[in-house]
């Protein structure tokens, strides 16, 4: 019998051979055939012993004290041949007694040592080729991995900015190889404010991706309930804590903005502190508090600044300031704090920072995720004309609603824009009447009409759960054979008539918010599924 | 009623002029003037939407239903003086794949 182990490993081994074997063909020696393990420990001496062997050893000319040694004895093991090659000890032939029972001759020994040195080196090569092969399937896992993380990831980016009265908003995402956690989000508050988050979650791959997926939902939740930063981080904090793993944390800044006023609140997880920039000089928005997820309890304070007409807003993750050069340098708070102060927009910082990023680290690897946002308070501040009025849930008034929001955005669109809209806006009022407030004549309807320079916004809101959502989407082939009922065109025409539908909770209030831009072009920022993703909106600017 | 008609003939088109409003109200209307137009036995069922203000999607819903009916019948239906934003509905909801649209008011 004749085994090639390899060292060291765990292999099976087949003894053949006994004293009565009538005939020993091959069927007869796979019926007589026992499996055997041989463990060969790295640190089993048998190793040093058999590297320095001159070939083929009987089974009692090895260490008494090798484990495997005595293991290869106890399993009749005979014989052991050395199979090295360049040096190296690649694993060994381990023979049974032979057939004839007789012992093994010194020419029996040179044939083994002969196959030895041919055995060897293509043991080697099988063995590297495993290795590869395993390394190669590795590599597969990992990026197939962080196809994911990196998929988890952009689900959960904004696929577009909100129109944000008066103010730009510019925004970039670049996910480093290993794809870090970092997180943005732009939430539109139901008082008309806006809640801006940036985040960045330790780790890297999937287990960020889906921390980071958490958090940003539990924010989205929170900010539907709470609006002062400060409680939204408390609240967050304490819904993460159960769930996030160990060693893991997320650091958080979140900023609700007055986009009228230009109040804004702020308070800080442990992020990096925003940048702000107001006539040439450059400040910082300071807040402190402890990243999210590392300790319950945690307060977080909240701190108030005004944000001016022509102030831009910087805020950013890590992945800027940490970022290191050929020199092992880092790009650091100075550098970015330059690119803040030579901006003469939000778009202008965000390219100049990617491309300075860019030249600083050029032939590095991105160490981490890269994320900018950055807002800018136009010169007109907020919206230009707000109007409110409410209605009762009786049927027909959702035409009052039309004609009067006609009314009040009368001269901002085109006139084929404002009649999608007016459709529209009938529509979502009539849904609201007899879905939302179920037709209860006590119950208003409350519709807020908000008018920029960019863009007209209507809000208007029931006391019900939601809009009534179709079951299936209208198709009038199926209609016309019957298979679909007639009716069922309300949301399918609101969502196409307008440039953007949302919907909101606003206390006890189901508020759904279309907005219309003034230009007849459709949006021409859609980062899709781009890893990279750079938008900025702009509205309201002072002509 | 938010919805009157008027059913005239043209050759072996029935043509249907509508004014007001179609929207829930303006179901029995309807009926009535498919009804008064299909007793001529037309090839043709021309709504004539010049004097109608509004419609919204239970309107179309009963368009849809007119439609539905017309096709059962072998009877051709024509939409003329459709402004541009119902002419615009009428695409988006894919009517328009079904109803020759003639002359869209311009505005």
């Amino acid at each position: 019998m004749t085994e090639m182990l390899e060292a060291p490993a765990t292999v099976e081994k087949q003894r053949r051979g006994t004293r009565r074997a009538p005939r020993p063909t091959e069927p007869a020696l796979q019926a007589r055939a026992a499996a055997i393990d041989v463990q060969i420990e790295a640190s089993d001496p048998l190793l040093v012993f058999l590297q320095s062997a001159p070939g083929p050893l009987e089974i009692g000319a090895l260490p008494a004290f090798s484990p495997a040694a005595a293991r290869m004895k106890e399993q009749g093991v005979q014989m052991v041949v050395p199979l090295i090659t360049s040096g190296e000890l690649v694993g060994l032939l381990a023979l049974g007694a032979r057939l004839s029972e007789r012992t093994y001759s010194r020419t029996d020994k040179r044939l083994l040592d002969s196959l030895a040195r041919y055995a060897a080196p293509a043991l080697r090569l099988g063995q590297l080729m495993r290795d590869q092969e395993k390394e190669a399937r590795e590599r597969e896992r990992i990026e197939q991995e962080l196809h994911v993380a990196q998929l988890i990831q952009q689900q959960f980016l904004p696929a577009e900015l909100p129109e944000l009265g008066g103010w730009h908003v510019s925004a970039f995402y670049r996910p480093a190889r290993t794809v870090g956690g970092d997180f943005y989000d732009i939430i539109e508050l139901a008082d008309g404010r806006v809640m801006v988050v940036t985040g960045d979650v330790t780790d890297k791959g999937v287990p960020a991706a889906l921390v980071m997926a958490s958090t940003h939902a539990l924010l989205r939740s929170t900010a539907a309930v709470v609006t002062a930063p400060g409680e939204v981080l408390r609240r967050v904090n304490d819904l993460l804590i159960p769930q996030i793993p160990m060693n893991m944390f997320v650091t958080c800044l979140v900023l609700v903005v007055d986009l009228e006023t230009g109040r804004t609140q702020f308070a800080n997880a442990g992020h990096n502190l925003p940048f702000v920039l107001r006539g040439g000089q450059v400040t910082r928005l300071e807040a402190r508090g402890m990243p999210l997820g590392l300790m319950p309890g945690s307060v977080y304070d909240e701190h108030e600044a005004e944000i001016e007409p022509d102030d831009i807003i910087l805020l950013y993750s890590d992945g800027i300031t940490e970022q290191h050069d050929t020199d092992g340098e880092m790009f650091g708070f100075d550098r970015t704090a330059a690119l803040v102060a030579a901006a003469t927009s939000g778009d202008d910082l965000v390219d100049r920072s990617v491309d300075a990023l860019g030249a600083f680290s050029a032939g590095v690897e991105q160490e981490d995720d890269i994320t900018l946002v950055t807002l800018q308070r136009g010169r007109s501040g907020g919206y230009h004309d707000t109007a409110s009025f409410t209605v009762p849930s009786a049927p027909g008034n959702e035409r009052e609603v039309m004609d009067r929001v006609a009314a009040i955005v009368d001269g901002a669109l085109s006139h084929d824009r404002l009649e999608a809209l007016k459709t529209a806006v009938s529509e979502t009022a009539m849904n609201a009447i007899e879905h939302g407030n179920r037709g209860d004549a006590d119950l208003d309807v409350t519709v807020l009409v908000r008018r920029t320079a960019a863009s007209v916004v209507v809000e208007i809101g029931d006391y019900g759960r939601g809009r009534r959502h179709e079951a299936d989407i209208p198709d009038i082939d199926l209609k016309l054979a019957g298979l679909q009922p007639a009716r069922g065109w309300g949301l399918f025409l609101v969502e196409r008539l307008v440039d953007r539908v949302e919907e909101l909770t606003a206390g006890d209030r189901h508020v759904v918010r279309l907005a219309m831009s003034v230009s007849d072009g459709p949006g021409d920022d859609d980062p899709g599924g781009e890893a990279v993703a750079h938008m900025s909106t702009r509205e309201g600017e002072a002509p | 009623m938010s919805l009157r008609y008027e059913v005239g003939k043209r050759g072996d088109i029935a043509a249907v002029r509508l004014t007001g409003t179609i929207d829930r109200d303006a179901g029995d209307a309807l009926a009535a003037a498919y009804a008064a137009a299909e007793s001529a036995s037309p090839a043709v069922i021309e709504l004539d939407f010049h004097a109608v203000d509004y419609v919204n999607s239970t309107g179309i819903a009963l368009i849809v239903s007119l439609l539905a009916r017309a096709r059962a019948q072998h009877v051709t239906m024509r939409a003329v003086g459709l402004t541009a934003h119902y002419q615009h509905i009428f695409e988006i909801t894919r009517l328009s794949d079904f109803i020759e649209i003639v002359q869209p008011i311009p505005h």
